[in-house]
């Protein structure tokens, strides 16, 4: 399975997490990604209140160079996906809207590489079987949320999993042996690019979700989203300073991906967080432990 | 102003906003739907859905006058909720671009953030954090703002330290410019 691959701007800094992991797991899972070279920003929170045309010319660029390597693009930042899903599918829509882009971006681009989540991927593509199929140290015993926040779910047109109650992280995360928890803020939005231009109002935000993920009793928060990320795992620290003390890890999907599949927090860029994840890989451990007493208990009694 | 120039400045707005929206407003029905699923009304002047109700008049000079359509994040959950098919996220959005254009922006720090970011793409072709915290609160004067984060960034190693420097930037700028450009052309303001 090959896939161009567009990492953007948050994957080689802020996210940089989802950027080792998602290499690391994807290679173990038989999936290649080739880096599309030499790629641009997408323009992602700030070109779309610019103007219509930087918005879709940006990604249209990257799209244009996958596309003459004739390969869909595997995106694993929610934002970046939705900018480029965005412009795929206005240019295979119109032919005034492709004439306009080829000719801003000085490239051919006719709509036909494909702009593709890389949770879905592994969701749709791969299959939760083959990821099973690879597990060797299982996430039993995990309580889990997922969170998708707003750009994997919205809108509805270049959506790659249901606006209201999507299900892929859920079903990856199930199929490494966690137990996913039940709550109202799958698709809530965390504040994105206001927790730095205007705290008050995005701070607000990223605690309402943090709060009900401490209410639902999850150890940790599991998302595909860079911006989300940073969000939930950086911004504690400064909710600390308005006395709500929080410690609640925030994974990238890929990451629980690489610990089940046997490989080094330190390889998938586990120890970057802020909130430390000791407590998840403790937890871990001890119900493997309490598996193997079980086991070694009932061998003798039989 | 007389109450007939300001009625002929919004019609002229009006028609402004259809052009480059091409959202019919007309369709809302008010039932208030987009209000009551936006994460940030508690914070809105003009909640989403009077915002709605200020362009269906053709009022859009108070519409573009609000703060709300700069604390609007971008979530699109107004726009996938609407019962009446209304591009809802979309007026926000083209509010913000108009707002810009005639010069009443409200929310002045968070147009600068998206100033900032847009220069930064232009010189690089990519984003760079640290230009982007040291640069942000330069124009905003609020020096010291999230630096104390751009710290913590650099120990957790999550800063990269040297911007990435384009084979092909002068490509990446004329396809800048020249959307820009087009976008101008389009917007008919400025
Ligand atoms: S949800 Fe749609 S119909 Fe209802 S008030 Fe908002 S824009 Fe109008
Ligand atoms: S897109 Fe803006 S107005 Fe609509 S629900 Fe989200 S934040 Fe509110």
């Amino acid at each position: 399975m090959d896939y161009a691959y567009f990492p953007g701007c948050s994957l080689e800094s802020t996210g940089i997490e989802f950027h080792m992991s998602a290499k690391a797991v994807t290679k173990a899972l038989g999936i290649n990604l080739i880096e599309i070279p030499d790629w641009n920003c997408c323009g992602a929170s700030s070109a779309h209140t610019r103007g219509h045309w930087i918005s879709l010319a940006l990604p249209a660029r990257n799209m244009a160079i996958a596309e003459a390597a004739k390969l869909d693009v595997a995106i694993p930042c929610a934002a970046c996906y939705a900018r480029s899903k965005q412009v795929e599918v206005e240019v295979s829509q119109s032919a005034e809207t492709r004439a306009k882009i080829e000719e801003i971006i000085g490239r051919p681009y006719k709509g036909e590489s494909k702009a593709r989540n890389l949770t879905d991927i592994l969701y749709r593509d791969l299959g939760v079987d083959k990821i099973a199929a690879k597990v060797v140290r299982p996430l039993d015993g995990l309580n889990v949320l997922t969170y998708y926040g707003c750009l994997m779910t919205r809108p509805p047109e270049l959506a790659c999993d249901d606006v209201e109650d999507p299900v892929s992280l859920d079903e990856i995360m199930k199929a490494l042996g966690a137990n996913v928890l039940q709550w109202g803020f799958k698709t809530e939005c965390c504040g994105g690019s206001l927790t730095a231009c205007r705290p008050k109002v995005g701070l607000d935000m990223t605690q309402k979700i943090l709060d009900a993920a401490i209410k639902a009793g999850a150890d940790c928060i599991v998302t595909a989203c860079p911006m989300c990320h940073s969000n939930l795992d950086m911004r504690q620290a400064q909710l600390a300073k308005h006395d709500h003390n929080y410690h609640m890890p925030v994974f990238f999907i890929t990451e629980m991906i690489g610990l089940a599949l046997g490989m080094k927090q330190k390889d998938l860029g586990v120890d970057r967080h802020f909130i430390a994840t000791e407590e998840v890989m403790c937890k871990l451990e001890e119900y493997e432990q309490e598996q193997i007493q079980k086991m070694m208990n009932e061998g003798g009694e039989a | 102003m007389t109450l007939n120039e300001r009625q002929q400045q919004n019609e002229a707005l009006r028609s402004e906003f259809l052009r480059r929206s091409g959202v019919d407003v007309s369709k809302c029905y008010q039932c208030g739907k987009c209000s009551a699923g936006c994460p940030v009304g508690d914070h809105m002047d003009i909640p989403t859905n009077k915002i709605m109700r200020l362009v269906q008049m053709g009022l859009i000079d108070e519409a573009m006058q609000s703060s709300a359509i700069w604390l609007c994040a971008s979530c699109v959950t107004c726009t996938t909720r609407c019962p009446k098919g209304v591009d809802v996220a979309h007026v926000m959005e083209t509010l913000r671009q108009m707002a810009k254009d005639h010069n009443c922006v409200a929310e002045k720090n968070i147009d600068k953030f998206h100033t900032v970011w847009m220069n930064i793409l232009h010189k690089m072709g990519r984003m760079y954090e640290p230009g982007l915290i040291v640069g942000r609160n330069m124009v905003t004067g609020n020096i010291f703002q999230d630096t104390s984060f751009g710290v913590p960034y650099l120990a957790h190693r999550k800063l990269k330290l040297m911007p990435y420097k384009s084979n092909n930037i002068d490509e990446i700028k004329r396809m800048i410019e020249k959307a820009e450009a087009m976008d101008r052309e389009e917007g008919g303001a400025r």
